[in-house]
């Protein structure tokens, strides 16, 4: 077992887990935090992503005891009050149907809107179609995917 | 995936000390591959050995010459100033290693210490010719990788960093399996005063490899036209459910173009 | 009215999807939880000759390992496939055993022998690890143009030669001598690749048994909790209906994978008895690539015969159906009544036969994958007419006006009677809008980059509302396919729609608020949708086949009809007028042409309070319908793929695509584009990029995203939709249904685009880099030794 603390979604977290504990096994079996998910077991598909001291990281390829220290958002710690302008631009563009690769899409929409923002860097809509390659979605053809990324990117 | 002991080394002595003491222990660099490999049982090292607070981290610069820690990030790697101005190339190929969120966690030198076939970097440091070093002692890329998944590092080595030294020009250009985006054909040129290396990754049937006859054209002619006179045997190129021998020489030939038309 | 049909209406379930509070099954938590993990052979043929599960039992948090002897002994029935076909020769269908955990032989890769429960998932696999399952290895076959070989392997004893059916529609006499009386005949062999369904969230299921009430809860991934109880209950014998209630809540896309009751969710279900604890389990995506049922996986041969103008004559087809080790659910009905119905495409064709031949091999079970042998049929008729035209010398788009079916209701050879479509008009607005007469000037430019570009169409049409039930039941159904609705008026005027839809993407709870918006003119927000829950739901049929519009819809209507109904009587009892005086506007119900009124809410109330009803009325304002169609519903569009193909690396890239579909009333455009989109990037996934592969010993190759690709968004372009209107003559709204048509209609485009770019029919799906290379390298061979 191996003592971690960090802070997810704002709040201190301290447990004592198995040593092979995953930052996902973490975030959804013991702290209860499901809205990150799990879609494959290669690091692929990116239903996983979170941030790890403001950056995009997949749960599922991360133990728990490596971000020991670090501060963790999820899915669940993005929205303040009112939705954040990522999670709003995919309801108006109707950027998720069934909702289960989503909560990866906003994370690294997020994290992409912020890396191009602080590089001053546009986000063209290349550029969104390539940094999505560690997230897979099956219902949109990603077409609203990339338009919702696209509004939010001029709200952010 | 299965159980294991977690170990964070304080510096890169500390990771060989504690290796040395595991029964089957292995180090976590970013864990990018180990983890998928271990989750799909795989790997089972009975102990991990975390380099992410051992210091090994940051890129330094010394005239034409780069010096990157082993556990510099690939998102480091390609948004480094020092690294896009002194070789470019590097830049570039770290920013097409994986996606965004592997580029965050996954490392230079776990990358390299896997040599997994069909990964990026084995490229770049065979093409530039670059020194890897370790915990005890320094190795040049042409000694480092030795096949597929093989290194000359010994048990409980660690690589602490790597080191390489701009080329005059130099590129890469792949193609990515369009399943998983690893290499299909990767291909690494950097011309230098010594002459022209072609570094080849994903296609060969045994891993990363120099080829002689591409660098022998291109040194006599730094052109992408130099490329199409050059036989690139199908014998000893990876075949699989994504391409046979034949298409991935033909990969190998049309990447060297690229790469030497954008070097 | 901004918020009834027709309206753009931001989806109202989409709050708790994106701040993470969606309830998908693995996030269910029971007390008392215990993990199933499942031994599963790694022979695609074998008899198991032994298990020794005494290491396993001992190992840490093992609470049972169970084999399936145990599971034949408690009685559980074996999975069924639930649409009989008949052979041209009048036997039945070979089905041969499925059991959900197999005792006697494994049948492919995959093929659970035995389940460990325990307290956590990583013990659960450790133990399965552990397990000794010893094997007989038998020879194997895989491959589908192999299967029906004589002296290939045998699958099921009771299906010599791996023969399900010998199955024909049409007629084949007078098909032969129209095809020998024309003046051109195109011929073409045809692979339709198996692809597997991928939804992104795996298959799960949880299981819980109540000992005290002899009562089982399943929360499971499921487009159809009703029909999960009914086979559960009345093929598996885990527990009578009364006895077991299906929770499929949040479910993370299905199309078609989710359809069936597979052995893992018998299995958790018998195993929550045997062990009194609750056991879930969840698939990983190397499971799911090993057992959700694939789909398509035909090998074809046809002919079409045109005469001298360049009509059809007719058309012949010889199918091998690939169906896997065992018989899913749906799967004998594939390749027949949703695939030969459908050879007319959207042409008058007066003659037409089909073969079809169903086959095992040792691989995972074919069954419906989105569009379900619409697919199958569209992808063989746009090919064979693209490859006429260019045969005959004629402008694709051209020889198919000339053949396209004019006037309705249109009565084909192969059993359909089309209702409604304007097939010109769908060509028209796809061309306009592909910009089809600017395409030699940008072939001309890409040419000038190095790059071939080629520009291909495809005229799709399919069936969907699926399915009158009197109709299917005569061609082997073994259930009835209307759909049910209850519609609740609650005493303040809220309202809530029990449906047996299910909504796993589709975005119900929006577009069957809005029908409801619509008729009574009460706000969107006061209309709730109650799914995917036996207990709750009267029964349902689920959602499946693009029926949830055409036939969820119409039962919701139906019931609607019957409120409306009573609210009229109230109202005219109430504000002493005539029933036929009343009104329903606004959310008012008035009396015409007065001021006199009841509010929403008073109606309800009056209902429910009952102090003053027309006499003999029963209190309360509830009604339920069951909607059964008298047709199918027949969606048809016109697509338009442009690519643009690197000669050195075969690499094809999609410049345009252009999809003009005709889809009847829409109710939600937002919506119903979202549905267009993802159905296309499918189609555009089997032509470029997806294949599931197996060797030629049956082991599986694509087992992890590491080999099967998925189409991600940098593989994919903007589409551009465009709908053109026919109303569906048929059921309440004039739905036809549009879940299905983009993965019907697109892979023939896009393959008639490639083929278009590189002069060369001899290329299959997926067309990947590799084969497009090689078929340009064997076509510049070829032209050489010319």
């Amino acid at each position: 077992m191996t003592e971690i603390s960090m802070t997810v979604n704002g709040k201190a977290v301290s447990r004592d887990v198995p040593d092979n504990t995953l930052l996902v096994d973490l975030l959804r079996e013991t702290l209860r935090l499901t809205g990150t998910h799990v879609g494959c077991d290669t690091s692929q598909c990116g239903a996983c992503v979170v941030h790890v001291d403001g950056k995009a990281a997949k749960a599922c390829t991360l133990l728990a005891a490596q971000v020991s220290g670090s501060d963790v958002t999820t899915i669940e710690g993005v929205a303040n009050g009112e939705l954040h302008p990522m999670q709003s631009a995919f309801k108006d563009n109707h950027g998720l149907q069934c909702g289960f690769c989503t909560p990866g899409m906003i994370m690294s929409g997020i994290d992409m809107v912020n890396r191009y923002k602080a590089e001053g860097r546009e986000l063209t809509e290349e550029a969104i179609r390539h940094e999505l390659e560690g997230n897979i979605c099956r219902c949109t053809g990603y077409h609203n995917i990339v338009k919702s990324i696209q509004a939010a990117a001029a709200k952010m | 995936m299965h159980q294991t002991t977690y170990h964070k080394a304080s510096s890169a002595e500390d990771a060989a000390a504690k290796l040395g003491s595991a029964e089957d222990g292995m180090i976590l660099a970013g864990g990018q591959t180990l983890l998928p490999t271990m989750k799909q049982r795989l790997a089972a090292p009975s102990d991990l050995v975390d380099l992410s607070g051992a210091g090994l981290s940051g890129i330094s610069v010394d005239g034409n010459t780069l010096t990157i820690g082993a556990m510099t990030t690939h998102a480091e790697v390609a948004s480094s100033a020092d690294v896009q101005r002194v070789i470019p190339s590097l830049a570039c190929l770290a920013a097409g290693i994986g996606d965004p969120a592997v580029r965050n966690r996954g490392t230079i030198g776990g990358s390299v210490a896997n040599n997994d076939p069909a990964a990026d970097y084995p490229a770049a440091m065979l093409g530039l010719g670059a020194t890897i070093v370790t915990n005890s002692r320094e190795i040049v890329a042409e000694d480092f990788f030795t096949g597929m998944f093989s290194t000359d590092l010994e048990e409980g080595e660690v690589i602490t960093s790597v080191k390489v030294t701009a080329p005059e020009r130099s590129a890469y250009a792949k193609f990515p399996n369009p399943a998983s985006r690893y290499a299909m054909a990767g291909v690494f040129v950097a011309k230098s005063a010594g002459g022209v290396r072609v570094a080849v990754t994903g296609a060969g049937d045994d891993g990363v490899f120099r080829h002689e006859g591409l660098e022998t054209a291109l040194a006599s002619d730094f052109s992408a036209g130099a490329v199409d006179a050059v036989p690139v045997s199908a014998d000893s190129m990876l075949h699989d459910i994504h391409g046979d021998g034949a298409y991935r020489a033909q990969l190998v030939k049309v990447m060297a173009k690229r790469a030497v038309e954008a070097a | 009215m901004s918020e009834g049909i027709g309206a753009r209406v931001k989806r109202k379930e989409d709050k708790r999807f994106l701040t993470g509070k969606g309830k998908y099954t693995d996030d269910v938590r029971m007390e008392n939880q215990a993990y199933a993990a499942f031994v599963r052979s790694h022979h695609a043929h074998a008899k198991l000759t032994g298990l020794d599960t005494s290491v396993a039992e001992r190992m840490p948090g093992v609470i049972a390992v169970l084999d399936g002897q145990e599971m034949t002994a408690d009685g559980i029935g074996s999975i069924i496939c639930g649409w009989a076909i008949t052979s041209k020769d009048g036997s039945p269908m070979n089905m041969g055993t499925w059991r959900p955990l197999a005792d006697d032989k494994v049948r492919y890769v995959g093929d659970a022998v035995a389940v460990v429960i325990a307290e956590s998932p990583g013990e659960a696999r450790a133990a399965a690890e552990k397990v000794e399952a010893t094997f007989e290895l038998l020879p194997a076959v895989a491959a589908t143009d192999e299967t029906l070989n004589p002296g290939a392997p045998q699958v099921h004893e009771n299906a010599p030669g791996n023969l399900i059916y010998d199955w024909e529609l049409g007629d084949a006499g007078a098909t032969d001598t129209a095809l020998a009386g024309s003046a051109h005949v195109t011929e073409i062999e045809l692979t339709n690749n198996r692809v597997s369904p991928n939804p992104m969230e795996p298959r799960s299921a949880v299981a819980t048994y109540d000992e005290a009430e002899d009562h089982y809860t399943l929360y499971t991934t499921s487009q159809n909790p009703h029909v999960a109880r009914l086979v559960l209950s009345a093929f598996y014998q885990v527990a009578p209906e009364h006895k077991l209630r299906v929770i499929a809540p949040d479910v993370g896309g299905g199309f078609g994978a989710k359809i069936y009751i597979y052995p893992e969710e018998i299995t958790c279900l018998w195993a929550s008895m045997k062990t009194k604890r609750s056991v879930k389990w969840t698939s990983d995506r190397n499971e799911a690539f090993m057992t959700d049922a694939h789909g398509r996986d035909h090998v074809t041969t046809a002919k079409m015969g045109f005469d001298a103008s360049g009509k059809i004559t007719g058309f012949k087809v010889d199918t091998i159906a690939n169906l896997g080790a065992y018989m899913s659910l749906f799967s004998s009905a594939v390749p027949t009544y949703l695939y030969a119905t459908l050879l007319s495409g959207q042409y008058n064709m007066p003659n037409i036969h089909c073969n079809v031949r169903a086959a095992y091999t040792n691989t995972a079970p074919v069954d419906a994958y989105r569009g379900a042998g619409r697919p199958e049929a569209s992808y063989l008729i746009e090919r064979i007419m693209e490859k006429a035209a260019r045969e005959l010398g004629m402008d694709p788009a051209d020889l198919r006006r000339k053949n396209f079916i004019q006037s309705f209701p249109h009565e084909t050879p192969v059993i359909m009677t089309y209702d409604a479509g304007d097939f010109d008009g769908n060509m028209d607005k796809a061309q306009a809008a592909a910009d089809v007469a600017g395409f030699p000037a940008r072939k001309a430019e890409a040419a000038s980059r190095g790059k071939l570009r080629g520009l291909g169409y495809s005229c799709y049409i399919e069936a969907c509302g699926l399915a009158p039930s009197k109709a299917v039941g005569s061609l082997g159904a073994g259930v009835g396919l209307w759909e049910s609705a209850e519609v609740r008026m609650n005493p303040v005027g809220t309202i809530e729609i029990l449906t047996g839809s299910h909504s796993h993407g589709q975005g119900h709870e929006t577009t069957f608020a809005q029908i409801v918006a619509d008729r009574f003119g009460v706000p969107l927000d006061s209309v709730k949708i109650v799914h995917g829950d036996t207990d709750q739901v009267q029964f349902g049929m689920g959602t499946y086949g693009s029926r949830s519009g055409a036939v969820g819809m119409s039962a919701i209507a139906k019931a609607m009809d019957k409120v409306e109904a009573k609210i009229k009587k109230i109202a005219a009892h109430q504000l002493e007028a005539s029933e036929d005086d009343i009104v329903i506007e606004g959310g008012e119900v008035k009396v015409a042409g007065t001021d006199k009124k009841m509010l929403w809410h008073e109606v309800g109330l009056a209902a429910y309070t009952a102090h003053n009803l027309p006499e003999g009325m029963e209190p309360g304002l509830k009604e339920g319908a069951f909607y059964d169609p008298v047709n199918f519903t027949f969606p048809s569009g016109t697509y338009i793929a442009e690519v643009e193909i690197d000669p050195e690396t075969g690499t094809v890239e999609i410049c345009q695509f252009t999809a003009a579909d005709d889809f009847g009333t829409i109710i939600n455009p937002m919506i119903v584009e979202g549905q267009v989109h993802g159905g296309v990037a499918q189609g555009i996934g089997q032509a470029l990029l997806e294949e599931v592969v197996y060797d030629k010993q049956g082991h599986l190759m694509t087992g992890s995203y590491m080999d099967y690709t998925m189409p991600r968004a940098d593989d994919l372009p903007f589409y551009t939709i465009e709908h053109n209107t026919t109303v569906c003559p048929n059921n309440p709204l004039g739905i036809k249904g549009c879940g299905e048509a983009g993965a019907i209609g697109s892979p023939p485009a896009i393959i008639n685009a490639i083929t278009d770019a590189i002069g060369t029919e001899d290329i299959s799906m997926p067309a990947t880099p590799q084969r497009v290379w090689a078929a340009l390298r064997k076509g510049a061979s070829d032209m050489a030794a010319e």
